[in-house]
């Protein structure tokens, strides 16, 4: 990993709120509230884990960096050099009305989400997406010939005649081979499904994958192997991951670094060592205490967190896990905790960290 | 490094990292070939399809072969049926008329083969017309969703909302009497079901992630409706089209006997029922006297009807992807 380099994806203040829609006339009555103000950095060449319980956003936060989901507000840059992006930021946080207009043009060009039709046409070359569910990623009516040259055709990268031998040889970097060209998705078993979604995946020689949960539908035994492929393929084609998912061991072997997230805010970031070394965040905490270890006689203290996730249109005030949290005080009722620097490489969002 | 590259099926290692070593490609048979077989297989499976496909192929070809069955006397107007005579009384089955005479001695048996082809000219007009109609705005309502879909989902909701015979037979008036105009409004009643059923389909398809995997790779609108959408949603529509096209003949020849259709003498199943209408009985002491002028003409648009619905059902079994493997 290149420590020195600049970040793939550089996410600013980034907020998705879903419109709760009313009454007769269809008012808008709530957001939900998926994302709320996010920052985060994706560093060159590096597998960011993010993990968190299933409706906390870490999906839409994926699915909106593809601009598949559009931004409510917030600025996603891609492949952009620091000091070009602290400019803009100043810019835009600038009083001056001329500043903040220069930045909002500067915006135009840099920032996912507000780039134009034809420059996000270009910028999809270099995001991708591979599935959870391969039974549902793959059009079933298609042959696998088909859906892998698809990018390839619709990005115009490759003359038609040697489409064929390009999409073979991306089936053979995902251990498929020139005999299941001809064939419907049906005719694959479930890992060999999910190659074929990261063939595709790999088909525009993208820079960054958004990896959304694509073992979770998978057994146990394939779900090893998909893993150590994608391992292979990203120092082969050094490509910078966003793994999204629910399963802490997972990402605890791909990831060098973990972002925790509850109900649409960040709460822990983290090298994984030091994550699973040394949790700061009472819920990253319980996350991990929740990891089954395969020894009765274990004597790490089991942390059961009582109640459910709150409702996202109407999340608690301050610190989003004070209701469920343990060592929960007044400020944590009323302050909203910030992400905060805590030793090298490690920021946690908690009033208390330094106590716990 | 190869021990990453075998896969589930283990047979990838030989085949990927030993090149060398690869399979000659077995000349298997083209995939699309394959489904195709399978298809026909399922098909052939069910002893009904077959009775409809049989219906429906020997309807064809009396159709097709109308001229050489019953040469037309007026080659000008094909559909104008010949007759002799101003008789008014229908006279029975005979070797000169095979199916009998309607009143004014008009041959039944010209009407029915030249009445088959006008059978399949109303069906598929009027199907074609609504699939087409159906297909681009339910795709427009389904796909895009929102203010267009509302619109759309309200217009066919008024269409719903009005009797239907009520307004065919008003339209029908106002436009002019006339099998033409009969055609004309069952296109313009008939679409709704359509755009219903493929928006309701569509709305599912939609949601599936290979619609993102596409977006994601920078497909069009246009690309992701044709190459993505349609392929997947298509079928339920083209499998009531297919029972439709019967259908469409029953409520065309209802409203015929109605008396909104062609006039007498024209070649049409629906009308020669209508010219029927008042030989349903005889007199007093025969009731059954002209048997012939309402059963063989109503036998026969019950036999089309019947045909497509088997066809239809048939369709379904092939092409239902839930009665389908996978």
């Amino acid at each position: 990993m290149n420590e020195n380099g600049h970040n793939v994806v550089d996410i600013r203040s980034l907020k998705k709120y879903y419109p709760v829609r009313g009454g007769v006339f269809k008012r808008h009555i709530a957001d939900l509230k998926a994302v709320d103000d996010i920052d985060l950095s994706i560093r060159k060449g590096e597998c960011l884990g993010l993990v968190g319980e299933s409706g906390c956003g870490k999906t839409t936060l994926g699915k909106t960096i593809l601009r598949l989901h559009e931004a409510t507000d917030g600025r996603i840059y891609f492949d952009q050099p620091k000091d070009k992006i602290e400019e803009v930021e100043r810019l835009l946080a600038s009083q001056r009305p001329e500043e903040i207009a220069r930045g909002k043009t500067l915006l135009g060009i840099m920032d996912i989400t507000r780039v134009s039709r034809k420059r996000l046409l270009a910028l999809r070359k270099k995001l991708q997406i591979v599935f959870q569910d391969p039974s549902n990623s793959l059009n079933p009516r298609m042959l696998v010939k088909n859906i892998v040259a698809e990018p390839l055709v619709t990005q115009k990268l490759v003359e038609s005649r040697e489409l064929e031998d390009k999409v073979v040889s991306l089936l053979n970097t995902v251990g498929l081979a020139r005999e299941h060209l001809m064939r419907y998705p049906h005719e694959f078993s479930g890992g060999q499904r999910q190659r074929i979604a990261i063939a595709r995946a790999l088909a525009t020689n993208p820079d960054f994958v958004l990896m959304d949960e694509p073992t979770s539908a998978l057994d146990v035994s394939v779900q090893a192997q998909i893993l150590n492929l994608l391992k292979k393929l990203q120092s082969d084609f050094s490509l910078t991951y966003l793994f999204v998912t629910h399963h802490l061991l997972v990402v605890k072997y791909i990831s060098n670094r973990i972002a925790v997230m509850y109900l649409g805010k960040i709460v822990e970031l983290s090298e994984t060592e030091e994550l699973f070394t040394n949790p700061l965040h009472p819920y990253t905490k319980a996350l991990l205490s929740a990891i089954p270890v395969p020894d009765p006689d274990t004597g790490i203290e089991k942390i059961i967190l009582s109640g459910d996730v709150p409702n996202p249109i109407d999340p608690p005030s301050g610190c989003r896990f004070h209701p469920r949290c343990r060592h929960a005080r007044e400020v944590c009722r009323e302050e909203v905790p910030k992400l905060e620097s805590a030793g090298e490489a490690h920021q946690v969002s908690c009033h208390l960290w330094r106590e716990l | 490094m190869e021990k990453e590259y075998i896969d589930e099926a283990g047979f990838s290692r030989e085949t990927t990292a030993f090149p060398e070593l690869r399979r000659p490609r077995q000349p298997g048979k083209h995939p699309r070939l394959r489904e195709f077989i399978f298809s026909v297989k399922r098909f052939l499976s069910n002893p009904l399809s077959i009775i409809g496909l049989l219906i429906i192929l020997s309807f064809a070809v009396i159709a097709i072969l109308a001229p050489i069955l019953a040469p037309p006397p007026y080659p000008d107007d094909p559909y104008k049926m010949p007759h002799k005579g101003w008789q008014m009384t229908p006279s029975p089955p005979s070797p000169e008329n095979p199916f009998g005479t309607l009143q004014q001695q008009y041959d039944i048996y010209y009407g029915i083969v030249w009445g088959a082809r006008n059978a399949f000219r109303i069906g598929f007009f009027v199907v074609l017309a609504n699939l087409v109609v159906g297909i681009i705005l339910g795709s427009l309502a389904g796909y895009f969703g929102g203010v267009v879909d509302e619109i759309i989902m309200r217009i066919t909701d008024i269409f719903y909302s009005l009797p239907f015979l009520v307004i065919a037979m008003a339209l029908v008036v106002a436009i002019g009497r006339g099998l033409t105009s009969i055609i004309l409004v069952l296109i313009i009643l008939g679409w709704p079901t359509y755009t219903r059923v493929i928006r309701g389909e569509i709305l599912v398809i939609r949601e599936k992630e290979y619609i993102l995997a596409a977006r994601a790779s920078g497909a069009s609108h246009l690309r992701i409706i044709f190459k993505h959408v349609l392929p997947n949603s298509i079928y339920s529509v083209l499998i009531i089209a297919s029972m439709q096209v019967g259908t469409v003949l029953i409520t065309a020849a209802a409203l015929s006997f109605l008396g909104l259709g062609s006039e007498t003498g024209y070649a049409d199943l629906g009308q020669m029922v209508s010219t029927s209408r008042n030989w349903i009985v005889g007199p007093p002491d025969d009731r059954l006297a002209y048997w012939y002028v309402v059963f063989i003409p109503g036998f026969v648009i019950a036999l089309f009807v019947l045909g497509w619905n088997l066809l239809g059902d048939a369709a379904r079994d092939v092409f239902d992807p839930k009665l389908r493997r996978r």
